[in-house]
């Protein structure tokens, strides 16, 4: 049981033992929205958090925290009006307050010629196995000695290692509710343990990551002992000549760059005539064959990888979705208003993109190698040109060169521009997937990945 | 501060102005000004000193409170439409102790005796727990208390006072402008602003109200070219303030919209850059993202001393004992300063959330490294440093949360470069550069964890020969190894060229946090800097 909730506090909707809004408790909420407004349509969305976290670095703890927080959105509609009010108070008297205010402001917008009507009833799937319970129950002291496993080799080393890392788990939970007869329910937890790793000399970090929806999931003492093990043996680089190289991407640096791939998917901007995927004089690029044939870019928040939220924020239900079929464009992001206007089934908008995997393990393609560079992870990725999905970014944290077979010396960091489309295009061979320990918002699920001629424009004096 | 019971009862009032409107003209705002703030109500303060007191009681050396209310706005047009109007209201309380020298942060959205009491109970726990993993215990620089004060940034007219239609129909106004060019197809604009109630104490006697607004209106303009296989964005057109609705219409946007919808569409048929060395003349616009990531992140003592290294970053700059009154960063035309007090910027605030006056001080000094960012805690780590240059050891005033429900930690100032002493500007630089690019307004940037490997480019590029603007460039990217590039300034404009560039939201730390920060800029020339071409078509 949680000992932050109040069961006394009047303004608390909350059962005594929830970490999180309960299904009854946000059906509650949404209900009395639903009472209380006096629109032509209304819709309702209670979000609700329990997140704790560990934060160490030069070999100390630095802060550590508890935060929740439960918010409720009133979206009222009037005509073809609308507006979006955000509260995270639930008292009765505050979710009179927010409906009302949505609906002044409401009245006071002008008319959105693309509205639709709200979403009625929708067949939902059980995501029940997105929910751990230990994990949202987490007490501080455990979290503490994960992060001991940092700590205490870094200490035993006598401070030739220096450790930041950072442990956070999560617990939440969505619910939409509207005046057409829709409630969808979604909680989940989520684990996530990454570190960094630098040598006293200055010229040695290696890093190291993972990500669950359980705490248990979580090998913390693997993620320490590898972070650690790419720090010692990534110091004194040698600068190499930026050029074209092959390279090996392990999971997480795929993820960094393919992971903004689906930003690009939106088949309105394709429509438009601003997308990587627009067709010169006019529709897109459906059916085309964009990148290497091995190449299958899909979400799925069923995967047993993922169990992410299955219901986008409109409340549409999300199905597998296949963005490449064996290289082929085969789905663009349809929102609703979209696929509205053009006739067009919508996708939804899916919070998690998995690049399929292959049977080539990294070693193997280490082995198959005669000259590239190993990758660990990227960093400060920015698009550069939007016409071909360009992006500028440089490698981090552990970046090694390959020769005849063998990883033989650490190199310095590299700045690259290059495109994730024409990374899958040059793709050589896939390896085993896993879920990367992303800053970023979605879930990914990345292979490591062989590719050629990969464009490193500049060096980096960078540890 | 409002308190939800003071909002019940003005909430009625808040939505007859609504439904009233606002009229369009400035000057019948007049009787808003000045926004005073008022002292905290007691229900607050009575909050907060219960969470110190109780954080005490549980064997807190020292603890901290907030209470924050953070109301935002934000609208999103889309050429002759509103997307979206959403209003956001947030409030609730975090409390940090310090036992037996670790930190323990607890947030909680209840606002009852009960509420603040756990929380403050739960950030002691959390604190206890991580005395196993001490190394050395926490110790803050001295800083006086300030028992009863309050601040208001200096906004003349509360965004939060103007009504929907106002706001939608000047964005309309401005996309309708931008689509009267030829050739121009999209145009969005987002009017996004952001009010923040914040109540501070902590255990030295500090009891602090302050309140401040901040508004941006973000605009982003596309050309297509007629047979679709081209396409150009002119953005970064107006720069985010630390003020209110004054700012907004001061940016004129229905009038602006159109030249900068020509520069779109100009776009399309420039010339793409030839890749080389050129002699650059920045604008503030494009200058102030350049030196926040090139000069003001590096100067942030944590992560000189390694707090970031597993997210934003390292430094450079570091460490701080060989750094310090030795490390050559740039031109000594170059002066950089931190200031927390400066009017109209993002990060200017009355008291810091360590409860501290911000200074404004030195960073960089004819080029030399004298000084970093620093909280309380970081203050400590620079005694040294402070007592051999006879300066006080003291906070710059630099500890910022985002949220009630976010710690403290140290975030940037608003860091500024000093203008020349020459009375030049913008078009003088121009006039005095043989063969180089114009840029102005930010665009693609890239840096790397320790800041030495940059790759900026901008919104709008024009190619100089002789003195004079040729034409439009596109394409333009400048890579740069950053101690090289401020080597290379060798003109900077004066005082009357100095104009305010800021960013609406800066990530740093683990959770992730966003701050709003501004740079004070004058233009400035950078000879010979290596300029690649980025231009790609799928």
């Amino acid at each position: 049981m949680s000992r932050f909730v109040d069961a006394r506090a009047p303004r608390s909707l909350f059962a005594a033992d929830d970490v999180v809004i309960s299904r009854a408790d946000a059906q509650q909420v949404i209900d009395r929205v639903l009472r209380l407004s006096t629109a032509d349509a209304v819709q309702a969305v209670v979000r609700s958090s329990r997140t704790r976290n560990v934060r160490f670095a030069a070999n100390q703890l630095s802060t550590a925290g508890v935060v929740e927080d439960t918010t409720l959105v009133v979206m009222s509609y009037i005509g073809k009006k609308h507006s979006a009010v955000t509260t995270n108070d639930l008292s009765p008297e505050s979710v009179e307050r927010t409906v009302r205010k949505a609906e002044a402001i409401a009245r006071l917008s002008p008319d959105d010629p693309e509205l639709l009507p709200l979403l009625g009833p929708q067949q939902l799937r059980d995501t029940s196995a997105a929910w751990d319970e230990e994990t949202a129950t987490l007490d501080a002291g455990v979290v503490t000695a994960a992060a001991n496993t940092a700590l205490a080799p870094a200490r035993r080393s006598g401070s030739m290692l220096s450790v930041a890392g950072f442990l956070v788990t999560g617990a939440d939970a969505i619910a939409i509710g509207n005046s057409a007869g829709h409630f969808a329910y979604h909680r989940g937890t989520n684990a996530n343990y990454t570190l960094t790793v630098r040598t006293d000399d200055g010229t040695g970090s290696g890093w190291s990551g993972e990500d669950a929806v359980a705490w248990k999931q979580l090998d913390f003492a693997a993620v320490s002992a590898q972070a650690i093990e790419k720090s010692t043996r990534s110091r004194n680089p040698v600068a190499i000549e930026p050029g074209r190289y092959t390279v090996i991407l392990e999971p997480q640096a795929v993820g960094d760059l393919v992971g903004l791939m689906p930003r690009y998917f939106n088949a309105r901007s394709a429509d438009e005539g601003r997308s990587p995927f627009s067709k010169a004089g006019s529709g897109n690029r459906l059916g085309e064959r964009i990148v290497a044939s091995m190449v299958n870019l899909v979400s799925d928040p069923f995967d047993p990888l993922v169990l992410t939220q299955p219901f986008d924020g409109d409340g549409l239900p999300l199905a597998r979705q296949s963005w490449i079929t064996n290289g082929v464009l085969s789905t663009l992001l349809v929102p609703r208003s979209w696929g509205a206007r053009r006739n067009l089934t919508p996708t939804g908008t899916p919070n998690n993109i998995m690049l399929g995997g292959g049977s080539t393990t990294r070693e193997q393609m280490i082995a198959g190698t005669e000259r590239g560079v190993l990758v660990t992870r990227l960093w400060y990725l920015r698009e550069t040109d939007p016409r071909a999905m360009s992006y500028t970014g440089l490698t981090r944290d552990g970046t090694f060169l390959i020769e005849n077979g063998k990883i033989t010396r650490s190199i310095k960091n590299m700045r690259f521009n290059e495109s994730p489309l024409f990374l899958l295009n040059n793709v050589e061979a896939l390896g085993p997937v896993r879920r990367t320990a992303s800053d970023g918002p979605g879930t990914q699920v990345m292979p490591v990945l062989k590719a050629r001629d990969f464009n490193f424009t500049s060096l980096s004096e960078a540890v | 501060m409002t308190t939800r019971r003071d909002f019940v009862a003005t909430s009625a009032v808040a939505a007859g102005a609504l439904v009233l409107g606002r009229p369009r003209d400035a000057a019948a705002h007049v009787h808003l000004l000045p926004h005073v703030q008022p002292r905290m109500d007691a229900p607050t303060r009575d909050l907060l000193l219960l969470a110190l007191d109780t954080a005490k009681r549980g064997g807190a050396t020292y603890a901290d409170v907030r209470i924050q209310r953070v109301q935002r706005n934000n609208i999103a047009t889309r050429e002759r439409q509103v997307l979206d109007v959403v209003d956001s209201d947030t409030i609730g309380c975090g409390v940090r102790a310090l036992v037996d020298g670790c930190w323990g942060f607890a947030a909680t959205p209840r606002l009852t005796n009960a509420g603040v009491q756990r929380a403050a109970a739960e950030a002691v726990a959390t604190a206890k727990a991580n005395r196993i993993a001490r190394d050395k215990p926490v110790e803050l620089a001295p800083a006086p208390s300030h028992p009863d004060a309050t601040w208001s940034s200096g906004f003349t007219i509360d965004p939060f006072s103007i009504s929907v239609e106002e706001k939608t129909s000047l964005a309309i106004a401005a996309n309708s402008a931008a689509l009267s060019v030829p050739g121009v197809r999209f145009v969005s604009t987002q009017l996004q602003f952001v009010k923040e109630e914040r109540n501070y104490a902590n255990t030295e006697g500090s009891v602090i109200a302050q309140t401040l607004v901040r508004s941006y209106t973000p605009m982003s303009i596309t050309a297509v070219s007629a047979d679709r296989t081209d396409f150009a964005v002119r953005d970064a057109v107006v720069q985010p303030t630390g003020r209110g609705w004054e700012s907004v219409l001061e940016s004129n946007l229905p009038v602006n919209a159109k030249r900068w919808a020509e520069e779109a569409a100009e776009k399309l048929t420039a010339k793409s850059v030839d890749p080389g060395r050129y002699d650059l003349v920045l604008h503030p616009s494009n200058l102030g993202l350049t030196l926040h990531e090139s000069v003001a992140h590096p100067t942030e003592l944590d992560r000189a001393y390694g707090y970031e290294a597993n997210y934003a970053g390292t430094s450079f700059v570091a460490p701080p004992e060989k750094a310090l009154g030795t490390l050559k960063f740039g031109s000594p035309l170059m002066n950089i300063y931190g200031d927390r007090s400066q009017p109209g910027g993002c990060a200017t605030i009355g008291y810091d959330d360590d409860g501290v006056q911000p200074d404004q001080f030195d960073i960089i000094k004819d080029g030399i490294v004298v000084d970093y960012q620093t909280t309380r805690e970081q203050a400590m780590w620079l005694d040294w440093w402070y007592k051999k240059r006879n300066m006080p050891t003291r906070s710059h005033g630099c500890s910022y949360a985002d949220s009630w429900s976010s710690v403290q930690f140290q975030r940037m100032p608003n860091v500024s470069i000093k203008p020349g002493s020459k009375d030049i500007g913008w078009n003088d630089l121009i006039a005095a550069t043989d063969r180089g690019i114009a840029i102005q307004g930010r665009g693609s940037y890239s840096i790397d964890q320790q800041r030495f490997n940059g790759q900026f480019g901008g919104a709008l590029f024009h190619e100089i020969r002789g003195g004079k603007i040729v034409g439009q460039l596109r394409d333009v990217a400048y890579q740069f190894r950053t101690t090289d590039f401020w080597a290379a300034l060798d003109l900077l404009g004066g005082p009357k060229s100095y104009e305010l560039y800021a960013t609406f939201s800066d990530g740093k730390g683990q959770p992730g946090q966003a701050n709003a920060v501004t740079h004070g800029c004058v233009p400035t020339r950078h000879r010979q800097i290596v300029v690649i071409n980025t231009g790609r078509k799928a």
